[in-house]
């Protein structure tokens, strides 16, 4: 479903830093992948390069076997197919909640209106907050409008999703409502790749777990592996320090 | 004012004594003014001012043909002077209200007048205010097409589309806008109306020009604008919209450019209230907007105190219609 071969990316504003250092990865349908570590180890540029809102260096990206990479894919089209949710949500603050579901739907799948209400209805019944449809983001709570902007993405129909740090700008209260969402999710079979600093969450939903420092991918594993049993010492520190 | 705790809080005593002392200064002024003009003998004739809005205009109705006055028939208000011409035709005027100043059996030469009706007419302001409205308008219109246009091009990543953006924007904003007026008229005027007559078309309006001039160089400063109203609108927004796969244009059209709006119109507002100001100029190239027709007012009335401060007047009247209008919209904008 996603293959990652050999990926550069260096970054040269405002100085340089090497981000990506040759990582490669597979990562097959249906499977949930678990991206942890510090800061600054190059897990969400990792992450954002996987539908090109970071242009790689160097390397290879496949989607679905499409070459993303290569000048001539319409990145536009594999977008439509990864779903992608922000850390800071990026909901259209001049849109409703049910026009932030449609709009995309209509724009780029060119769904009729009625069919686009009908499913971005059904979706927000799914997150829990249907009766939010007529309101502006602006007066929904943080849980509340990242449970939106995972509805958002997920009436394109993509076959993957992407979540970068989906709950750190979150109240802590409010974490478990996306987490619940997501687990869902995990649990329907989506393919998902989870950048985040939510240990629970890796452990209980997890097919593997990336370990990441220095832009590079120092450890893989399950999670039984890596929280019980971690090799390297990089990683043992990681978890010493947060757990 | 009132709400922050940095000062201490002043009696109510205090807060009206300097509302007096504002309106104290304001009427000191205007009666400083007024006494100063009449010290010179300044004859204020205030109510001379109207005729030049609307005028009731004595319209002659002239004969065309040489001969003499056959008949004078009045039906009802109105009335009709038959012209029996030298070359053996008969040719019939109507006279609206029955002013005829010929009689039967008179001899009339072409040019002489048969009679008269009285018309109201807008005066020299009215038809001034409408041209600079007019002209204003139009630059408004252009000006907002340009700069939308310019201001996307200007953040291109395309070199040819970016460098033309910056280039217009420095040429037009590091120029006096009376030069380029100057520009449109002497230099691109007469090279366009030239070209226009060698190939037997119609020559273009000196009004045209003008408001050319006025919409390029608004044109300019919108682009800077909008630049950064899109520049102002959070990297997420166009990331989210780019992540469901909406194309470049479409991102912009739907995302960015709606919320970018709403920002970008308090500036626009200001950028038009000096628009409406600038086109006082285009009297430099005979275009009769209100400043040009206040101008011949005054040569033909000798009153220029009554005339500049009502051509400034009218100027307000524009440009607080212009910036209530905006508020408006604002709101309105505010609310959705």
């Amino acid at each position: 479903m996603i293959e990652v071969r050999n990926i550069y990316k260096t970054f040269y504003v405002p100085h340089k830093v090497q981000a990506l250092v040759d990582v490669s990865v597979e990562i097959t349908a249906g499977e949930v992948v678990v991206v942890i570590g510090p800061s600054g180890s190059g897990k969400s540029t990792f992450l954002r390069c996987l539908n090109h809102l970071e242009t790689a260096n160097k390397g290879h990206i496949l989607i679905d076997g499409i070459d993303i990479l290569d000048s001539r894919t319409n990145i536009n089209k594999v977008r439509a197919e990864v779903g992608m949710v922000f850390q800071s949500f990026n909901l259209f603050p001049h849109k409703t909640v049910l026009e932030n579901i449609t709009l995309a739907q209509e724009v780029v799948r060119k769904r009729p209106k009625k069919e686009a209400h009908e499913k971005a209805m059904g979706l927000l019944d799914k997150v829990g907050i249907q009766e939010k449809a007529g309101v502006y983001p602006d007066q929904l709570s943080g849980g509340q409008q990242q449970r939106v902007a995972i509805a958002r993405a997920l009436a394109m129909d993509p076959k993957i999703m992407l979540f970068d740090e989906p709950t750190s700008a979150l109240d802590p209260e409010m974490i478990g409502e996306v987490l619940d969402v997501m687990k869902n999710l995990a649990r329907e079979g989506m393919t998902m790749v989870v950048v985040t600093h939510e240990m629970g969450f890796a452990r209980e939903v997890a097919d593997r777990v990336l370990f990441m420092d220095g832009g590079k991918i120092v450890e893989v594993g399950s999670p039984e592996h890596f929280f019980t049993n971690p090799t390297h010492d990089r990683t043992k520190l990681f978890l010493s320090q947060i757990l | 004012m009132q709400a922050s705790g940095l000062d201490r809080n002043r009696s109510p005593l205090n807060y009206y004594t300097w509302v007096g002392v504002f309106f104290l200064v304001f009427t000191l002024i205007i009666g400083a003014l007024y006494v100063a003009t009449i010290k010179i003998d300044y004859v204020w004739r205030w109510y001379r001012m109207p005729s030049y809005f609307v005028n009731l205009e004595q319209v002659p109705i002239i004969s065309d043909h040489a001969g003499s006055v056959a008949t004078v028939t009045k039906s009802g208000e109105d009335a009709t002077v038959v012209v029996q011409g030298d070359d053996g035709t008969a040719n019939p005027y109507e006279i609206p209200g029955a002013d005829v100043w010929v009689d039967e059996g008179d001899t009339i030469y072409a040019g002489d007048t048969l009679g008269a009706f009285k018309e109201w007419r807008p005066g020299i302001l009215a038809q001034g205010m409408w041209v600079t409205l007019k002209v204003s308008l139009y630059s408004i219109i252009f000006g907002i097409l340009i700069g939308l246009i310019g201001g996307v091009a200007r953040i291109s990543t395309n070199p040819a589309l970016k460098w033309s953006a910056i280039t217009y924007v420095e040429i037009i904003r590091g120029s006096p806008l009376l030069v380029q007026i100057f520009i449109w008229y002497f230099v691109l005027a007469t090279l366009i109306n030239n070209l226009l007559l060698k190939y037997g078309l119609r020559e273009i309006d000196a009004i045209w020009y003008g408001v050319a001039a006025l919409a390029t160089f608004t044109g300019a400063y919108v682009t800077e604008i909008v630049r950064a109203g899109i520049q102002s609108i959070h990297r997420g927004q166009i990331e989210a919209a780019r992540s469901l796969g909406m194309s470049g244009p479409q991102s912009l059209r739907y995302i960015i450019l709606p919320q970018a709006m709403r920002r970008i119109l308090p500036p626009l507002a200001g950028q038009f209230i000096s628009l409406i100001k600038d086109s006082s100029l285009l009297g430099m190239i005979a275009v009769r907007e209100l400043t040009k027709a206040t101008r011949e007012g005054i040569t033909t009335s000798l009153q220029p105190y009554e005339f500049w401060f009502v051509c400034a007047i009218l100027y307000l009247v524009l440009t607080f219609t212009l910036s209530m209008f905006v508020q408006y919209l604002e709101k309105r904008m505010a609310i959705q």
